[in-house]
């Protein structure tokens, strides 16, 4: 189904809106305002992309710590993540008990998940058999960096999904960093695309700075899984614009030019190019967004400054389901 | 009432409950057309189905990740590891996700699922078939413990856990499968609440507190030692975590002399908890120290049986040990 | 070696005991166990039993003498058997002892120490160390039959169970906050600064009176009482038609139930305190602390001098025939000296019935640390004016003595009102 030109522009918008969001961060960050943060600016048209494949309150999505995008695109305010940034006890994803950009949203089918790479991918085909054992219709998305698919437990999540014919799509972002060390150092093949074959299933290759491509890539693999033909990889190629977190500085392991080169092939300036081309979006339009994103971004500041912490005893819960922790 | 096996218990509750609980299901290796390597699985593949009764790939860490996203999803899996030596591949998904779930999403996500293991030595099964990991668990915050000794509390037990909202570690004495026979209701339902310890027998003397075999075994050392005019109070802890300090304090209050007894070693083993509870609320109604009989400090249980002999707690380690502390 | 007969300590609080009276002469026979001496420490007269078996070679301290605890009182031995040298026996002269050092606390596991035993009684376990202390058991009396000889909890159940009335804790063991008789200086610290009365002996000729130890217990505590708070004494009357009208009734139907006038007061008292919960508090630096239970103390008259106020606790529970019946108990108990330390513990406001020997009213003295004492004087027929008619009624003064650091004249009263009201007002039978 060809996308309308609305729909279009909505996805640009949320590119952009993420894009300001994440940069909003570092800039409360540099200012000594928040503790933490972690980026994924240059890979907003493979979020968005991606999860406009998924049917809002059926699908599910298990995501890793970079997927501010597809947050914001399923529902996620930008107040409650800048909540989360400065701990706030309001912030949806755990209570303020986990470090930033560590999701979870219940309201939207969006588990939560952990710092430990790859944990997530075995609960992603767990979801899918759950949802194969219903004989429901829905899907799953899970997304992980290249270097994560280096770990047994994304292998065996794969493999399980394979055995089982499960719907669910697993989309490698392949940024072709791990913090500091390249795409070389995790593994001998071009993608890792290319590791799905030896497990039984289609591998794909997308452009992921291509917000549109990406979208059909991904759509495909999410019908696939729709109508019971199983799981799917996909990797969508793009570049981390930005250090690994706020605590990484890139300098001591690639070069200014590198990153420059790399900044040409911004997403949010492809989507936007594209769009004028189609004669989507004109400059005025443009700087409309740009206004508004702005607007939204300074407004999600001051409320989430004005949020109050939890207080510190909150910590002693929940521990249990339905209980409360005994102390002592 | 019946007589039964204690593996035939098992057996039943989970059968009671594949049929009580459309959501519930069974995952692990051989559980399948096999019925499980001790056949605690028996007859529930042509009962249930195969995507009920899943034969899981050869792959801890799948079964217990794969478990959790089903869990996350609204399915209450049981899983199976083979031996309880082989659980460590599972680890990750166990301490880092299920039961870290609830909390770090501050509610929003549980994980009803149970992770039944056959535990122990004293089967000629060398270090690899012999472990007692039960100390690495009762550790973890999230997680509850269970360990029966019997066939009543087995089933009961095993259903409450399946009911249970949170992961539930279900540790079976597997020395005990087909040793340990006992009455349980076949006409009536019945289930055993997880936390509450029992009193097995009333004593004078001292207590001996124990768990799983050695709970057996310290009956039977109870049995020997009252034709001496030794009155020893057994206690079955049956829930490792969270423990039932209450019932434990209580009968210290009425002995006065407490033995701990647990096959893993003794250096960081459970008993160090039951002792320092003691130690620390019981103090004043000590009139001995605090003993430990467990095994020794070694890297497993040695395969040949002259070794595994002198490794392992016995009815008569046991009662030596009562005799030695009655006598101070 | 001849053994010691020492001033029995059997707990923090006791610092000394007077001897009332030897059972034996010197030179006389006795069995180990057997009665050698009375002891009075505070209030409870209590036997000594002999550390050893043999001849009592020499009294050190006469009849009517009071002691430090653990100073030699005698010695027993063998016939002709040499005393120990004067300065191996400490305190010939019954001086008090001075207080052990820290260094001999620690090397004592047990609270109660054996009286005229030196020998090492083993290992103590935590709970037979709790249980001897408890039950206020001489370890040394206590036959071991653990390890090595080692005393178990057993053995200690076993001695409790053969020598049961001797177990039982003297109500001076564990005195009570607010017991008239509590030892001042646990209670307050010593006083060495306090001043010297002017001395008796510019009177002129007369006799000095021993002082009981429950003498110079109500003496310090009256004269801490009215030290600590500024007392400051409210009188109101009551008309208690009602109540002696209730009370009839009530002894009519309910055979075997005395049915007091102090059960009505207390009852009253307790009105007073709900409607002024002030009046059931506490002063301390931090703040006044308003307690929530209502323990109401009331004093009772000994036989032989002296007064006790046993305690009724959360009196607030009890129905009027319940609080009657803890009444008569308490009274009862106390009179045979049958108080045990729980009786006397605890109290937050306290009732004397002076008015049963004739008194009008009364300025009574606050028995601390609470905030108020209430004095009920004799009833009595009275004319009284009721609706500008003239009406013999029977009346009762109610003196309220406050501590006027918490409650002010008004505060006071209106406590004190709800009394009156309270028993002006009771209910038909």
């Amino acid at each position: 189904m060809p996308l309308s030109q609305e729909k279009k522009k909505e996805m640009f918008w949320m590119m952009l809106l993420s894009r300001r969001v994440d940069e909003r961060a570092w800039v409360l960050h540099r200012q000594g305002k928040i503790a933490f943060h972690i980026s994924g600016i240059g890979q907003e048209a493979a979020q968005v992309g991606a999860v406009y494949a998924l049917k809002k309150g059926k699908d599910w999505l298990v995501p890793y710590y970079r997927d501010l995008a597809m947050m914001l695109a399923l529902g996620m305010t930008p107040t409650e993540f800048m909540m989360s940034l400065m701990g706030k006890a309001a912030e949806p994803t755990s209570g303020a008990r986990q470090m930033p950009s560590h999701f979870s949203l219940r309201r939207a089918n969006i588990v939560s998940h952990s710092a430990p790479v790859a944990t997530q991918s075995p609960h992603a085909s767990g979801i899918a058999f759950g949802i194969k054992m219903d004989g429901s219709d829905a899907a799953v998305l899970t997304c992980i960096g290249e270097g994560a698919t280096s770990q047994g437990e994304w292998y065996e999540a794969v493999n399980f999904a394979a055995v089982h014919t499960l719907p669910v799509v697993f989309l490698v972002e392949n940024n072709q960093y791990a913090i500091s060390e390249p795409q070389e150092m995790q593994m001998a093949v071009n993608s890792a695309a290319d590791k799905a074959c030896g497990l039984g299933l289609p591998g794909i290759q997308v452009d992921g700075t291509r917000v549109f491509e990406v979208y059909e890539t991904v759509l495909g693999g999410i019908e696939n899984a729709r109508k019971g033909e199983g799981a799917s990889v996909i990797e969508a190629k793009m570049y981390r614009l930005t250090p690994h977190s706020s605590d990484d500085d890139d300098r001591s392991y690639r070069t200014r030019e590198e990153v420059e080169t790399h900044k040409e092939q911004d997403p949010i300036l492809l989507a936007k190019e594209q769009l004028i081309e189609e004669g989507l979006l004109t400059e005025e339009d443009y700087e409309k967004l740009e206004e508004k994103a702005k607007t939204v971004v300074d407004e999600a500041v001051k409320a989430a400054n004005e949020a109050p912490y939890p207080k510190g005893n909150e910590a002693a819960y929940p521990v249990y389901a339905g209980e409360e922790v005994q102390h002592g | 009432m019946a007589e039964i096996t204690l593996v035939e218990a098992i057996r039943q509750a989970m059968d009671e409950e594949l049929a009580r609980d459309e959501n519930a299901f069974v995952i692990g290796e051989d559980v399948g057309v096999r019925g499980g390597v001790f056949r605690s699985t028996v007859g529930l593949f042509d009962k249930y189905g195969p995507e009920r009764v899943v034969d899981s790939p050869l792959a801890e860490l799948t079964i217990v990740g794969v478990g959790i996203g089903a869990a996350l999803y609204g399915k209450h899996p049981i899983c199976e590891i083979q031996f309880a030596d082989f659980i460590f591949p599972a680890f990750n998904q166990i301490v880092s996700e299920a039961a870290r779930m609830n909390y770090r999403s501050n509610g929003d996500w549980t994980v009803p699922m149970v992770i039944r293991a056959p535990y122990g030595g004293g089967i000629g099964g060398g270090l690899y078939h012999s472990q007692s990991v039960e100390a690495f668990f009762a550790h973890v915050p999230g997680l509850k413990v269970v360990i029966p000794s019997n066939p009543y509390d087995a089933k009961g037990l095993l259903k409450s856990a399946v009911r249970d909202p949170n992961p539930v570690m279900f540790f079976e004495p597997k020395k005990g499968y087909r040793l340990i026979k006992g009455e349980v209701p076949d006409d009536e339902e019945y289930t055993v609440p997880i936390g509450p310890a029992k009193v097995s027998r009333e004593g004078r003397d001292l207590t001996v507190f124990s768990y799983g075999m050695m709970h057996h075994y310290a009956l039977q050392a109870a049995e020997t030692v009252a034709g001496e005019g030794i009155e020893a109070e057994v206690v079955d802890l049956r829930t490792l975590y969270p423990v039932d300090r209450e019932t434990i304090l209580k009968s210290v209050k009425k002995t006065s002399k407490a033995l701990i007894v647990h096959e893993d070693n003794l250096t960081g083993g459970y008993g160090a908890e039951i002792a320092a509870t003691i130690a620390e609320w019981g103090f004043m109604d000590l009139d001995a120290p605090v003993r430990r009989l467990a095994g020794p400090d070694v890297p497993g249980v040695p395969f040949s049986h002259p070794m595994q002999n002198w490794f392992m707690i016995s009815p008569e380690k046991i009662a030596d040990a009562i005799r030695d502390l009655a006598a101070f | 070696m001849p053994t010691k007969v020492i001033m029995p300590k059997l707990g923090e609080s006791v610092v000394e005991g007077t001897v009332t009276a030897w059972m034996k002469n010197e030179g006389e026979k006795i069995e180990e166990y057997e009665s050698l001496l009375e002891v009075n420490t505070d209030k409870v007269t209590t036997e000594v039993p002999s550390p050893a078996a043999g001849i009592l070679l020499k009294i050190l301290v006469p009849e009517g003498e009071t002691v430090a605890a653990e100073t030699v009182l005698a010695w027993i031995g063998e016939p002709g058997e040499a005393l120990p040298e004067a300065d191996e026996t400490p305190e010939q002269d019954h001086e008090p002892h001075e207080t052990p050092d820290a260094e001999s606390i620690t090397d004592e596991p047990v609270m109660v120490r054996p009286a005229g035993r030196d020998q090492d009684l083993g290992y103590i376990s935590p709970v037979v160390a709790r249980l001897a202390r408890e039950k206020n058991v001489d370890l040394a009396k206590v036959p071991g039959r653990g390890m090595n000889g080692r005393i178990t909890k057993q053995d200690v159940l076993a001695y409790l169970k053969d020598h049961k009335a001797e177990a039982e804790v003297p109500i001076w063991e564990t005195p009570a906050d607010g017991d008239l008789f509590r030892p001042t200086e646990m209670v307050f610290g010593k006083q060495k600064d306090a001043p010297q009365a002017p001395s008796t002996e510019t009177v002129g000729p007369g006799e000095t009176l021993p002082l009981s130890p429950m003498r110079k217990r109500i003496a310090e505590h009256m004269v801490q009482s009215k030290r600590t708070a500024p007392h400051v004494t409210t009188v109101m009357e009551a008309d208690m038609s009602r109540v002696a009208a209730h009370r009839q009734a009530e002894k009519g139907r309910r055979q075997g139930l005395n049915l007091t006038y102090t059960a009505y007061f207390l009852s009253a008292i307790i009105s007073g305190l709900k409607t002024v919960p002030l009046a059931n508090s506490s002063w301390t630096d931090e703040g006044i602390r308003l307690h929530k239970q209502v323990n109401l103390g009331m004093a009772v008259a000994l036989p032989d001098g002296g007064l006790i106020v046993p305690v009724i606790r959360n009196a607030d529970e009890l129905s009027l025939s319940g609080l009657a019946r803890r009444v008569n108990d308490l009274a009862e108990r106390a009179r045979a000296g049958k108080l045990s330390p729980d009786d006397v513990q605890g109290g937050t406001f306290t009732l004397t019935n002076h008015g049963t020997k004739g008194s009008l009213f009364a300025t009574p003295v606050i028995n601390q640390p609470q905030s108020g004492i209430l004095g009920a004087g004799m009833i009595q027929k009275r004319a009284v004016v009721i609706h500008d008619a003239i009406a013999i009624r029977p009346m009762v003064y109610l003196s309220y003595t406050f501590d006027h650091r918490i409650l002010d004249g008004a505060s006071a009263d209106s406590f004190l009102a709800a009394v009156v009201q309270s028993l002006e007002n009771w209910p038909d039978p």
